[in-house]
């Protein structure tokens, strides 16, 4: 547990001396939600009634841009095989990885989603919502894209493949996602659907790991 | 039988050193697996040929036009088999994903390999004859009907197996990422399958009559079921085919390299 929580603390240090990586992902988020106003036209009507959908896409489109490099570093210094080496489990490492892409990449989105809801024209009883769907789908996605990219190490254009691997699976966050805000936008209880979507975190908190660990110790 | 394997040259495929004698383990070996499917493909072929021979023919042009849908409805005798095609397919994948990480045969690699073409093609097929059928059935190409978004999910996990596998430099690390992802996805197919009924439901209530509620009839049952039969006999046949080309390449790159090597010796 030592072991683990020493790994979780370097993950977070090394992405504290690189903030820029984090800014740009939060950053991307906020682009993407400010395209669609753009495409469909700056009606408010149009645009809050876009925006749960709009809001989960940009989200796990943003959460996916430092997933291609989440074990390429390790794996060309040899660190990944020390890692492996030391006696916590690929599984343990895996996870490790999983939750430090949250805290720097989920997180971070959660304190941009009120700009992106306002440019959005969501309503503003529905932030608190929109922050706990988000939070917990980027979470969701921050698991399964560890097992994306622990399959995709080394392969030739990973970058390209691993939002071909994980966006379908991620299809149940999207919907609970957007029917959570969507419900509470429109003066209803959210609770449901939050409750569904981490249900998904849950079940995929142990069995992505597991899948990630498994494809980091293909030699 | 046993004693032939020797006859079919050296094998460049790693054995299991010590495999187990009986079971499923007999199949294991490439220089079997060849000898023996080159005696089934034939046969397999022609059955497959056979039966769409009548069924095919049977289904488009003997059984009767439906009441409501017309002529129409004839475009289910091939859409439904390759609907079936397309999630048993994905069975089939799961499970030559299990064998091939639990017991790393390399022929169960090299079929999943060779499945998942076939598969998205058969996934494929269901999706561009479903939308033909729609276009004048509900007089649109596409709806976000929980069926229709769940085969495209589907479509997606075998687009996205058959990249990956074919990604890396070692095949076999490809064929390992690959049966991970499969299982993956067999466990992920029930949550989207779920996830999509309940969103469509929340969505649209039933705009589209599906024609599952009424049954069918034998006139039409008959001949499905022979297309379906007939069209799982060619999707074998297929896969069979394409696993041994791949058995074959591997056979000769493995001898090339050796030729190689023995000219660079001195």
């Amino acid at each position: 547990m030592r072991a683990w929580g020493a790994l979780l603390a370097r993950e977070l240090r090394l992405a504290l001396r690189h903030p820029a990586d984090s800014l740009a992902a939060v950053l991307f988020f906020v682009l993407v939600a400010a395209l669609f106003p753009f495409g469909i036209g700056p009606v408010p009507e149009a645009l809050a009634r876009l925006a749960p959908g709009a809001l989960l896409a940009s989200a796990l489109l943003a959460a996916l841009l430092p997933l291609d490099r989440l074990f390429g570093a390790d794996a060309e210094d040899g660190t990944l095989d020390q890692l492996l080496l030391s006696g916590i489990g690929a599984a343990a490492v895996a996870l490790a990885k999983a939750v430090a892409h949250w805290l720097v990449t989920g997180l971070p989105l959660l304190v941009a989603t009120p700009i992106a809801g306002a440019m959005l024209n969501l309503a503003q009883e529905a932030w608190p919502a929109a922050m706990a769907a988000l939070g917990l789908a980027t979470g969701f996605l921050s698991l399964l894209g560890t097992a994306g990219a622990a399959l995709t190490l080394g392969a030739r254009r990973g970058g390209v493949l691993l939002p071909l691997l994980v966006l379908p699976l991620a299809i149940p966050a999207v919907i609970f996602g957007a029917a959570g805000i969507e419900a509470a936008a429109a003066g209803l209880e959210a609770r449901p659907y939050l409750l569904l979507l981490g249900a998904l975190l849950a079940a995929a908190l142990p069995l992505a790991p597991l899948a990630a660990g498994a494809a980091l110790r293909v030699e | 039988m046993d004693t032939a394997d020797t006859r079919t040259g050296p094998s460049p495929l790693p054995l299991p050193a010590a495999a187990p004698r009986g079971g499923l383990h007999r199949f294991a070996n490439p220089g079997r697996f060849l000898r023996l499917s080159g005696q089934v493909l034939p046969w397999l072929t022609a059955a497959a040929v056979l039966v769409l021979g009548i069924g095919l023919p049977w289904g488009l042009f003997f059984s009767p036009p439906d009441w409501q849908q017309g002529e129409t409805v004839r475009i289910l005798y091939v859409h439904v088999p390759m609907a079936w095609l397309a999630m048993g397919g994905y069975a089939g994948l799961a499970l030559g994903s299990v064998l091939s990480l639990i017991w790393r045969h390399p022929l169960a690699d090299l079929a999943c390999r060779e499945l998942s073409p076939v598969g998205a093609l058969a996934t494929a097929l269901c999706l561009a004859t479903g939308s033909l059928w729609g276009k004048p059935m509900w007089g649109t190409w596409w709806v976000w009907d929980a069926r229709l978004t769940s085969v495209l999910v589907l479509f997606f996990l075998w687009l996205g197996h058959a990249a990956l596998v074919r990604a890396f430099d070692d095949t076999e690390r490809g064929a390992r990422m690959g049966a991970i992802l499969a299982l993956i996805g067999a466990v992920n197919v029930p949550i989207v399958k779920f996830s999509v009924d309940w969103w469509n439901t929340l969505h649209q209530p039933a705009s589209v009559t599906r024609l599952g509620a009424p049954g069918l009839h034998v006139d039409i049952l008959y001949p499905l079921l022979t297309c379906g039969l007939g069209f799982t006999l060619a999707f074998a046949a297929l896969v069979l085919a394409r696993t041994r080309a791949a058995v074959m390449e591997r056979r000769i790159r493995a001898l090339q390299l050796a030729a190689a090597r023995r000219a660079e010796a001195p």
